[in-house]
């Protein structure tokens, strides 16, 4: 029996765990997939967004500010990335002029510190590379960058190593009231817990329905991205966004913490929510728009293309609710949801409590994660100790993003585990890089089954039959 | 008359060739007697080098060849003869690993040692 | 403090260090970032290598054999499992490796022979899902070749180079069916031998001016959707074509990998990818020498090897007296031609000029032109990219200064 069973390890069900493992409370997360972080956390922005976007007393305004306040502390806890590079929604015409000034009064409103218009001559400056057709634009210091499964895995791990239980290939099937709570089925196993907390993502509706609850939808949002190499990182400093207008939020251009140009997302709503094509349509409109923006992108060095689902809610607001007592929903948590994330998972233990959970500080919390992916921080003389003491830091698997057998060891060894080809990436960057795994994948795959103890055959891109190979050759040989 | 590509070598000559009676008579296009020697072969009795690999006692694949080219036909029967081998080790390039594969020797083009790891695999 | 070192122990580097020690260098050290020597050969186990250079059929393993043979005999020292992370201008180079960690070398000449990469899918945008399933080629061939696993029993290939072709045939050997190999130009970018007794040999279909338009699958690929292209390469539509299949393979080019090249600003040719050299294979950067895929893909090993001698043999010559940058004269590529290599040649020798050509043409004529005086005339009866080409400018051809252009031209 659980104190909290939190359905969904995103960014957002991570950081309610991590803020659950400061009380005395068992908790536990539970995930239909092999791995944390795979839904909107996977592919996303990477945007801290400075707060001016959302409407005044919205939810989305009050939890981005403060998570934005939060985060610089949360991203040094948990030894994730965080860059403060400012952000600019540049103007083309009068129009996105008085738009931009709605938003400057708007992010006044909700709280965001700094934000003033710059003026043409200034942007050029602060932005060689910005479109000359652009006249002016909204300029946020505050704005920042991180990387979000970075941080979904490093607060979860954080979690873990607090006592909280990881659930993967748990996909909840069916949630039954019991005397003391609620009782969670997947298709081969179950568990009990007091409380639950509904942050499925694109399926939140689908998990409030099986406590009866059918007050709101969620509808997916196709984002295409395209990632392009580190030669192209520097073209920009700050996130460049386009004024909002009739025809949408537009696309940004983006630094990412890793040092590659991001530029995305478009956004198509659509009815499935497994749906993550990468369309050519897509490509070619965010090359476009991205082209539009700023001068110069080389697109032919894109390392890849890919495609992230938002939960957007049929409300306009990030749905936060009790329908059921003991039961959470935490849905529609679409942007600003990131930089809100940790504003968030307090309003939801103080949800909790409301409900009748006893919030008894854990003396033994330790809020800062264990070193992960020190190596790749440390200085010459750290590295030489490191490789010293453990000869594996000594020798680079990925060559492209110089990712060592040490640093994959970590991944595999390091709570939330890797267990796949996709995890070893999103926690080492091995394979990430201008060769997309074409010379590490084998040897990455090799020592998954080693660390595993499974076969070679049995290792999986993402879980599920994502198998990388279908057998030996010669099974025949005696 | 017969069109063929030489795989001797890598020219690739485009080589013609014309028959008399059914009966292979002439060639042009090969621009070395050895090109005239695979139309010849080529309209007989066609023959490959295969190159493949072959488990080994400790679970590894080794690289192997047929040392000569076998009649094209049994190409896939030479596969299933080598595939159902398991080769001890140690090996070195050119050890033999199958002695009579359709008129070839089967032979190692790596080395290998019995623990993995062998500077020179 | 080391006379010469080499960046990688393929065919490129090891003929390198074996011509410089013939040129009396003993003071070699080879930097391997794999754990034998013999680079990419290593798993190129199909046969076809060395017929030039050995005068005999061998497959990879055996030809880097020959070398790495050379090599022990010679005694010239080299580190394996050792990454170069850095080097610099003033020839400074950072390594890393489990026994030594990162450490640095101050060499006299440097020979780069990294090798090349493949063209990953993201660079082709590729729509659909990103399941399991696809692989470049050349990881195929790791998995199937070096490592004993099949990586998918129903197959399609994207690109027809020689490595597209190879792993047709290798992937039919070990029992899958290969259903289609797609070539997005009007021509192969193979060996017409590789097609013959790759494809044609096992009834593999080739569909020239088609691409691979869409990827099927969630978790494992389920199939993908090939169009006809028009001569602008985009897919035509009402041409679609789906085949059910559990793998993709790309083999859609070749990239010099010349991250190491930059860190020491060594200047790069933006066709070829590699650095611009003069004809002793030594860059803009004096001491700094490249030769084999690095500098420009090679469809030929026993190019590579040849292009690794001259390196090495300058590079000592480098060392022992330094040589002279003079009475350079530029070569760029004109109508027909996409780039050469050398870029830059002196007079002091004949030179072999290697070259590749834009379309496939017959009755060609390779002319080299002197401002507006032709100094050099050969006929061609078939070019096509994906065969290299070579000419031989005698040294009394050459004028002292100027440039010079190499062009193609159509006989009627």
């Amino acid at each position: 029996m659980f104190d909290v069973a939190i359905i969904g390890a995103g960014v957002v069900g991570g950081m309610i765990a991590r803020e659950l493992s400061r009380y005395q409370l068992s908790v536990c997360i539970l995930d239909k997939e092999n791995d944390v972080s795979m839904g909107a956390s996977r592919a996303n922005s990477a945007i801290v967004h400075a707060g001016f976007d959302a409407k005044e007393g919205s939810l989305k305004a009050r939890f981005n500010v403060k998570g934005a306040t939060m985060m610089p502390t949360v991203c040094e806890e948990l030894g994730v990335p965080y860059i403060n590079n400012g952000s600019l929604v540049i103007g083309f015409n009068d129009e996105d002029r008085k738009n931009l000034n709605t938003l400057l009064k708007r992010g006044k409103a909700n709280g965001v510190k700094e934000l003033r218009i710059v003026e043409r001559e200034e942007l050029k400056k602060m932005e060689p590379n910005v479109s000359n057709d652009a006249i002016c634009a909204l300029y946020a210091p505050t704005g920042a960058i991180t990387c979000p499964y970075e941080l979904t895995v490093a607060a979860i791990g954080n979690a873990m190593d607090n006592g909280a239980k990881l659930y993967l290939n748990f996909e909840v099937s069916e949630i039954r009231k019991t005397d003391f709570g609620f009782k969670i089925f997947s298709k081969d196993n179950a568990i009990e817990s007091r409380f639950v907390v509904n942050a499925a993502g694109v399926y939140a509706d689908n998990i409030a329905g099986m406590v009866g609850d059918s007050s709101f939808a969620i509808h997916p949002r196709r984002g295409e991205y395209i990632l392009l190499d580190k030669e192209c990182g520097s073209i920009v400093s700050h996130t460049i966004f386009r004024t909002p207008s009739q025809k949408g939020k537009g696309i940004l251009v983006s630094p990412t913490v890793d040092g590659n140009l991001l530029t995305g997302p478009t956004a198509e709503d659509i009815e499935d929510k497994e749906d993550r094509q990468v369309t050519s349509s897509g490509y070619n409109s965010v090359l476009r728009q991205a082209q539009e923006d700023v001068q110069g992108i080389v697109f032919q060095r894109t390392i890849t293309s890919f495609c992230g689902l938002r939960a957007v809610g049929n409300t306009g607001d990030f749905i936060i609710n009790v329908p059921v007592s003991g039961f959470v929903n935490v849905a529609g948590i679409e942007s600003p949801g990131l930089s809100a994330s940790p504003a968030i998972a307090e309003y939801v233990a103080e949800l909790l409590q409301n409900e009748g959970l006893t919030l008894k500080e854990n003396h033994d919390f330790n809020p800062v994660r264990k070193p992960f992916n020190a190596f790749r921080r440390a200085s010459l003389e750290e590295k030489n100790a490191m490789i010293q003491k453990d000869k594996a830091y000594g020798k680079i698997v990925c060559r492209c993003e110089r990712v060592t057998e040490g640093e994959i060891l970590e991944a595999l060894r390091t709570n939330p585990k890797a267990r796949d080809l996709d995890g070893v990436k999103r926690r080492t960057r091995a394979q990430m890089g201008r060769c997309q795994g074409g010379f590490c994948m084998p040897y990455i795959a090799e020592m998954i089954a080693k660390e595993q103890g499974i076969p070679f055959e049995q290792v999986t891109k993402r879980g599920g039959r994502s198998y990388v190979t279908v057998g030996k050759t010669k099974e025949d040989a005696e | 008359m017969r069109e063929l590509t030489c795989i001797i070598c890598p020219i690739g000559c485009s080589l013609t060739v014309q028959f008399k009676n059914g009966c292979f008579q002439s060639v042009t296009g090969n621009r070395c007697p050895k090109g005239a020697q695979y139309a010849e072969d080529e309209c007989t009795h066609p023959k490959r080098t295969v190159t493949t690999t072959v488990r080994t006692e400790n679970g590894r694949v080794l690289s192997v060849k047929t040392d000569v080219p076998i009649p094209k036909e049994h190409i896939f029967d030479c596969m299933k003869m080598i595939n159902g081998v398991k080769c001890s080790l140690p090996i070195t390039v050119g050890d033999v690993i199958i002695e009579n594969v359709f008129g070839s020797r089967v032979v190692a083009t790596q080395n290998m040692q019995k623990q993995g790891g062998g500077q020179h695999e | 403090m080391k006379e010469l070192v080499i960046i990688g122990g393929g065919p490129a580097g090891l003929a390198a260090a074996i011509a410089a020690y013939e040129n009396g260098v003993r003071d070699i050290l080879i930097l391997e970032r794999d754990k034998a020597l013999g680079g990419i050969l290593r798993q190129c186990i199909h046969n076809g290598f060395g017929l030039h250079t050995f005068g005999k059929e061998l497959t990879g393993p055996e030809y880097a054999w020959e070398y790495i043979q050379k090599v022990e005999e010679l005694g010239i020292e080299y580190k394996l499992n050792t990454m170069v992370l850095e080097v610099t201008e003033s020839k400074e180079i950072v390594a890393t490796n489990e026994q030594d960690g990162i450490f640095m070398l101050q060499a006299k000449a440097v020979i780069l022979a990294m090798g090349c990469r493949e063209r990953p899918r993201g660079a082709l945008s590729i729509a659909g899902e990103r399941p399991a399933g696809i692989y470049s080629a050349g990881t195929a061939q790791k998995l199937v070749n070096m490592m004993g696993y099949l990586p998918g029993r129903e197959v399609v290939i994207l690109g027809s180079g020689d490595i597209g072709l190879i792993m047709a045939r290798r992937m039919t050997l070990e029992g899958a069916k290969v259903h289609a190999v797609c070539e997005l130009m009007p021509y192969s970018g193979g060996l017409a031998r590789n097609i013959e007794q790759c494809l044609n040999d096992f009834d593999i279909p080739l569909y020239l001016s088609h691409t691979v338009v869409q990827i099927n699958g969630r978790e494992r690929v389920e199939g993908v959707t090939v169009a006809e292209v028009d001569e602008a390469r985009r897919p035509i539509a009402g041409t679609e074509r789906y085949f059910p299949c559990d793998t993709l393979l790309l083999a859609v080019g070749l990239i010099p990998e010349n991250e190491l090249s930059k860190t020491a600003g060594v200047q790069l040719d933006k066709v070829t990818g590699g650095a611009v050299v003069d004809e002793k294979r030594q860059t803009n950067i004096a001491g700094i020498f490249a030769c084999g895929n690095v500098l420009h893909v090679h469809d030929l090993v026993d190019y590579v090897s040849d292009e690794g001698a001259i390196a090495g043999k300058n590079a000592a010559e480098y060392i022992q007296n330094g040589l002279k940058q003079d009475m350079l004269v530029e070569l760029s590529p004109g109508a027909g031609v996409r780039y050469t290599v050398p870029q830059v040649i002196s007079k002091r020798e004949d030179v072999t000029v290697y070259f590749r050509v834009q379309d496939v043409l017959r009755n060609a004529c390779v002319q080299v032109y002197h401002g507006e005086e032709v100094i050099y005339t050969k006929k061609r009866t078939k070019v096509a990219p994906g065969e290299m080409e070579s000419i031989v400018l005698r040294k009394d051809l050459l004028p002292d200064s100027g440039k010079l252009t190499l062009k193609l031209e159509v006989l009627l």
